[in-house]
């Protein structure tokens, strides 16, 4: 093997915050060979930036790099004076950061920005330079390039203005990539788009990528090699194909355990205990020490070392001494037993068969044809000039005690229902009956008694919680609005509430002293369990989950879902299950609906929906789900373009610009609803009587 | 026999500061409360600009509490001399009464014009009278002068010093008995920064004042420390006697301007729609006629006003303190825009954040949901606009009073004596100590203000604390 690109040796990063040291890459060795796409693994906050922008020696002004040393083939770029390092930034390393919105600057066209690049590291002038911009905007697949060279971040879609970063990264022929979680604030289409270009111009420049993610799905997509990081170090390097066969490190096989698939729908998911350690203490065992199963007395006292197994893999657990022989026993990651970690919940049961479920009379919410426009207002007088259809026409119903999943890339009106039902948002038209009750129409005080039923939780669990209120008065607002409750007197909160506080508290999991503290001082799983203690204190009946999970780490997710579920066996809860991401609705959900547009293209068991997909966009959104399970091999539906402005939706069905299977039919229509059995039906003209014998 | 007279404006600031009691001992009560000030406490600089704040406070709270002196009548009754006098006059007395002809520079002995006098030999000649206070003691003035000089100073600055002990002792001894340890390691602590509360600079800046305030006072009994003005009134006690109208046009102001600008601005954006183009017309309006045109015609109906009602203003003083008044009322009327704008936009944010949204899934009424979750929310760009509109209105202030529509002529302020430097600079030699005296108390004032105002945002921006955010607890029942 010939010497690698990148050598890391014992890299230390220390943050100084304030008197307290932060240790956030603490000894961190590996190797990048030339064309060769290594993936760093880990949550939030176990250093996997900082490692990339100490490669970058872009880090803050608080992080210091203590030691070790960073070689770009064979010279250190830890001892390069500042000015041959920005030679080396741009010209031989470059970076794509993760928020496309952040990294393009907004008054400059995406043709000045890959210019500015190309000035500074290449002698191009003029029409050469001209010519490589081109170049690289093709090169990244943006049609039209003579045209897009000249429209600003504003004007170019999320997907696009990705394609824009990786352009400007790439102008200059780097020899390593540094990705640092580039996909993760695009949907899962144009993820995989993304990816598929990655993985393209990787192997046509022969480059070196060092790819920063969080999702183990992703890693399987593209790289070669897999090292997953745990509170500052590597705890396992190993090829992908053997990573994903059959993790060695006991954190690695607890995060696959943890990602919520269909066939653990029965029970609930394996969760890491504990919390990751603060990287402010210096440790004398094992970091993974207080959380793992396996634990060994000597785990906590010493250490343990690397041990390498095989020429590029190794792992950093004591269980795989040479002594012990054995490591840990070979079992596939989706079988493993949660048997310790779980011992506490109480097993979730199996909701009661459906079918009958699915009938109309008994569903707890019903809406029927709900519609939400937005209108756009314009000129001196603010008249209106069109209206954005976010919500176009949707019904379905969520019988008692079940969950319906909405899922749909973001922008296709999924959040707007769910507003739109409890009427944070004024639905335009159409009905929403809650127990045979329409709530739209219904005055401010009538509606505010129905409240009580109907609640939501919210995605970002820093937002939903008021920082200036304490956990107890956040928990008892609801109760104080709705009457829920007797009311203390001008001291405070009655006692009956304070029990209720404390009752739900212990239910979400969180000990009941917690209620005179602020929000700040939890962590974000800790946040989201308030969230739905909040939700929970006026005894609900359906709860609007709006992608609670989504800004959560897949352990602390885990957490989540298991006590959502928990919560539906124990009293009944019905949840309308909003998101984008589905393998968490494949865990949850009973039905599935799909969104497209504002409008529902897909609508059924979540068994159907996913095994037998029936309308041209579930299956090309299903097939860009980056899978884990690397065994199988699925052929990826590439879709063209861009979700299309939900102002002017295309003619006739909304997807026909898009699809795969378009037929000139598709144009003129939008497409009848057609069944394919009882509970499983589709708006798609493919299957329609007559147009589909026709095409 | 004294008989207290109760102003307009005391009590206000009488009012003022029982709110601040209340607010103080509420945040006292509540251990949550009182967490962020505790970290405005551990601030250095906020230490220190309290220290100097609370001196400038202590000074405008003496001028405040005023009083009347009887006058034992013919016939036994007691009447009331008309002067209104404050604890303030009475404490520096002889800066008040002992006025001098004319202009004399600061520690002078001599006036700072020429003028013809009668010599003992009859004869007229040109030559800098004697002052009739400033250095009166001195035997042989040109021999004695510096030296007396000199000497009162470093005898202030020792007196200076020995009282800075006190403070220093009394620390050391607290800090000792809350650490059990002895005085001098109590005091080696202090001296090497490691106490929590920042005791070394607030020490440091008692030390400061003491250094400064001593020599001054000691100067005072005998010369005239900043020189006297135009009809021979001493600079130091116009400036002490500013320092009250400062700090309330600084304070009732934005007790003026705070409802307007909250409940608008929280309004306005919470709401959108017509109650926000109502209320944006209006600031817009209001924003658009210049301040100081309507400052003007204000005051000047005002005075027009207290003219045709004499009977209600018995004496200049109160005249001058309904001026006052009247000018805080106008000044708060046409300064809430910029904070009205301000909460404007930040409930604009707020009004879409999940917590607000959460409440209204509640059926959490509008009021409510303003009080409990926007305004706790905006307290700290209040805070801030609060502070820093203080330093600005206390300019303002100035800057009205040079222009002739501030305070009353009778009233000192920071402004007329920079009026009055106007045509002092203009004169050759120039006098420069009116202006230069006016300078350095507002500078000090409003510096003050402003690092005390950056260490309470600090401790009270909720972006700021959490960065020093510890996970909370322990254990996670779930797992």
């Amino acid at each position: 093997m010939s010497a690698p690109l990148l050598r890391v040796r014992d890299l230390r990063t220390w943050i100084h915050a304030g008197e307290n040291v932060v240790r956030a890459v603490d000894g961190l060795s590996f190797d990048i060979a030339r064309g060769e796409t290594f993936a760093l693994v880990g949550e939030s906050g176990c250093g996997k930036s900082m490692t990339a922008l100490s490669v970058m020696r872009l880090l803050p002004e608080a992080a210091l790099i203590s030691s070790g040393a960073v070689e770009l083939d064979g010279v250190n770029l830890l001892a390069l004076p500042e000015t041959s390092m920005r030679d080396v930034r741009g010209g031989r390393i470059a970076m794509i950061f993760q928020e496309p919105n952040l990294s393009l600057n907004p008054v400059m066209t995406a043709g000045e920005q890959i210019a500015e690049t190309l000035r500074r590291h290449t002698p191009l002038e003029g029409d050469a330079l001209e010519a490589r911009v081109l170049e690289m905007l093709d090169a990244v697949r943006i049609p039209d390039a003579k045209q897009r060279r000249h429209e600003y971040a504003f004007q170019l879609s999320g997907g696009m203005k990705q394609r824009v970063m990786i352009a400007i990264a790439l102008s200059c022929n780097p020899e390593l990539l540094v990705a640092d979680e580039p996909t993760t604030a695009l949907d899962v289409t144009i993820q995989a788009q993304i990816l598929e270009l990655l993985r393209d111009l990787q192997k046509e420049r022969q480059m070196s990528v060092l790819l920063i993610t969080h999702d183990l799905g992703v890693v399987a997509d593209v790289a070669h090699r897999v090292a997953v990081m745990y509170a500052g170090e590597i705890v396992e390097t190993a090829d992908s194909g053997d990573f994903f066969a059959a993790p060695r490190h006991p954190y690695a096989r607890k995060l696959f355990d943890s990602l919520p698939t269909a066939n653990k729908r029965g029970r609930p998911l394996a969760v890491i205990p504990g919390a990751v350690p603060p990287l402010t203490r210096v440790f004398e065992g094992c970091r993974f020490v207080e959380r793992c199963e396996h634990a060994l007395p000597s785990c906590s006292s010493s250490v343990p070392a690397w041990i390498a197994l095989g020429a590029a893999s190794g792992v950093r657990c004591q269980l795989y001494a040479p002594e012990m022989k054995s490591g840990l026993p070979a079992e596939s990651p989706t079988a493993s037993a949660p048997a310790q970690s779980t011992s506490a919940q109480t097993p979730v049961p199996q909701a009661p068969e459906l079918g009958a479920q699915m009938d109309a009379s008994n569903a707890l919410l019903r809406v029927n044809d709900l519609k939400v426009h937005f209108p756009i207002r314009k000129g001196l007088l603010k008249r209106t000039v069109g209206h954005v259809h976010a919500v176009d026409g949707v019904s379905f119903a969520i019988p008692r005690g079940r969950t319906l999943g909405l899922v749909g890339e973001s922008g296709c009106g999924k959040t707007t229902i769910g507003k739109g039902v409890l009427r944070l948002i004024e639905p335009t038209s159409g009905a929403v009956l809650y127990d045979g009750e329409d709530l739209i129409g219904l005055t401010r005080k009538r509606l505010r008694e129905r409240r009580r039923h109907v609640q939501i939780i919210f995605q970002d669990p820093y937002a939903s919680l008021n920082p200036r209120m304490r956990v107890a008065e956040t928990i008892e607002e609801g109760m104080a609005a709705l009457g829920v409750g007797e009311a203390g007197g001008s001291r405070g909160m009655g006692t009956e509430r304070m029990a209720r506080i404390d009752a739900l508290l212990v239910e979400v999991g969180l000990p009941p002293d917690v209620k005179f503290r602020y929000p700040h001082e939890f962590s974000g799983g800790q946040r989201q369990r308030i969230a739905i203690a909040r939700a929970l204190a006026v005894d609900p009946q359906l709860i609007i989950c709006d992608e609670p999970t989504s800004a959560l780490d897949v352990s602390v997710q885990a957490q989540i879902l298991n006590l959502l579920k928990d919560l539906q066996a124990r009293k009944g809860l019905s949840y309308l299950f909003i998101t984008h991401n589905i393998s968490v609705v494949e865990f949850i959900a009973h039905e599935l609906a799909v969104m497209y547009l504002g409008r529902i293209v897909e609508h059924g068991l979540v068994d159907e929906v996913l095994r037998e997909p029936r309308h041209p966009y579930t299956r090309a959104l299903l097939s860009a789900v980056p899978d884990v399970d690397t065994a199988t091999q699925r052929q990826i539906i590439r879709l063209q373009g861009d979700l299309p402005s939900p102002v002017h939706p295309p003619a006739g069905c909304h997807f026909h610009p898009r699809c795969p299977q378009a037929m000139p039919h598709c144009s003129v229509r939008y497409p009848e609803m057609v069944l394919y059995g009882a509970t499983h039906s589709a708006c798609c003209h493919l299957d329609s009587h007559g147009s589909a014998r026709k095409a | 026999m004294i008989k207290p007279v109760m102003l307009w404006t005391d009590a206000l600031v009488f009012l003022l500061l029982a709110v601040i009691t209340f607010f103080v001992w509420t945040v006292y009560r509540h251990e949550h409360l009182a967490a962020p000030w505790r970290k405005v406490g551990h601030s250095a600089s906020g230490m220190a600009a309290l220290v100097v704040l609370s001196c400038f406070v202590l000074i405008g709270f003496l001028d405040t509490l005023h009083y009347r002196v009887s006058i034992p009548g013919k016939d036994g009754k007691t009447t009331y001399a008309v002067e209104v006098l404050s604890a303030l006059d009475a404490m520096v007395g002889p800066l008040r009464t002992q006025k001098e002809k004319t202009y004399s520079a600061p520690l002078a002995t001599h006036l700072f014009a020429k003028e013809t006098l009668q010599g003992a030999d009859g004869r007229e000649i040109r030559e800098f009278p004697r002052l009739r206070y400033g250095g009166a003691g001195l035997k042989d003035v040109r021999r004695d002068h510096v030296p007396d000089v000199l000497q009162r100073a470093a005898l202030g600055l020792g007196a200076g010093l020995l009282l800075w002990m006190l403070p220093v002792a009394w620390v050391c001894r607290r800090v000792a008995r809350r650490s059990k340890s002895g005085l001098r390691a109590a005091f080696l602590s202090i001296a090497r920064r490691e106490t929590q509360v920042p005791w070394h600079a607030i020490l440091l800046a008692i030390g400061a004042v003491c250094i400064v305030a001593s020599p001054m006072a000691a100067l005072a009994s005998q010369y005239h420390v900043f020189g006297t003005d135009k009809v021979g009134q001493d600079v130091l006690y116009l400036a002490l006697k500013s320092i009250r109208p400062g700090l309330i046009i600084g304070t009732l102001t934005t007790l003026v301007m705070l409802p307007f600008a909250l409940a608008l601005g929280i309004m306005a954006g919470y709401f959108r729609g017509w109650v926000d183009d109502v209320i944006q017309y209006l600031y817009t309006t209001l924003h658009s006629i210049p301040g100081v045109l309507l400052i003007a015609a204000a005051v000047l109906m005002m005075q027009v006003y207290v003219e045709n009602h004499g009977s209600l203003f018995p004496t200049t003083v109160e005249r001058a303190d309904f001026r006052l008044l009247f000018l805080c009322l106008i000044l708060g009327v046409t300064s809430w825009t910029s904070l009205c704008r301000l909460l404007r936009g930040e409930s604009l944010k707020l009004r879409e954040m999940e917590y607000i949204q959460a409440a209204h899934a509640f059926g959490v009424s509008h009021a409510r949901i303003m009080i409990r979750h926007i305004l706790p929310n905006v307290m700290h760009i209040v805070l801030i606009a609060v502070v820093m509109d203080f330093s600005g209105l206390v300019l303002a202030e100035a800057v009205l009073s040079y222009i002739g529509i501030g305070v009353d002529p009778s009233m000192n302020s920071f402004g007329s004596m920079i009026n009055s430097a106007r045509l002092e600079m203009a004169r050759e030699p120039m006098v420069w100590w009116s202006l230069a005296a006016a300078f350095s108390f507002m500078l000090v004032l409003v510096l003050a203000a402003n690092l005390f105002g950056d260490a309470v945002r600090d401790a009270l921006d909720p972006r700021v604390s959490t960065r020093k955010a510890v996970p909370a607890a322990p254990a996670k029942a779930a797992a």
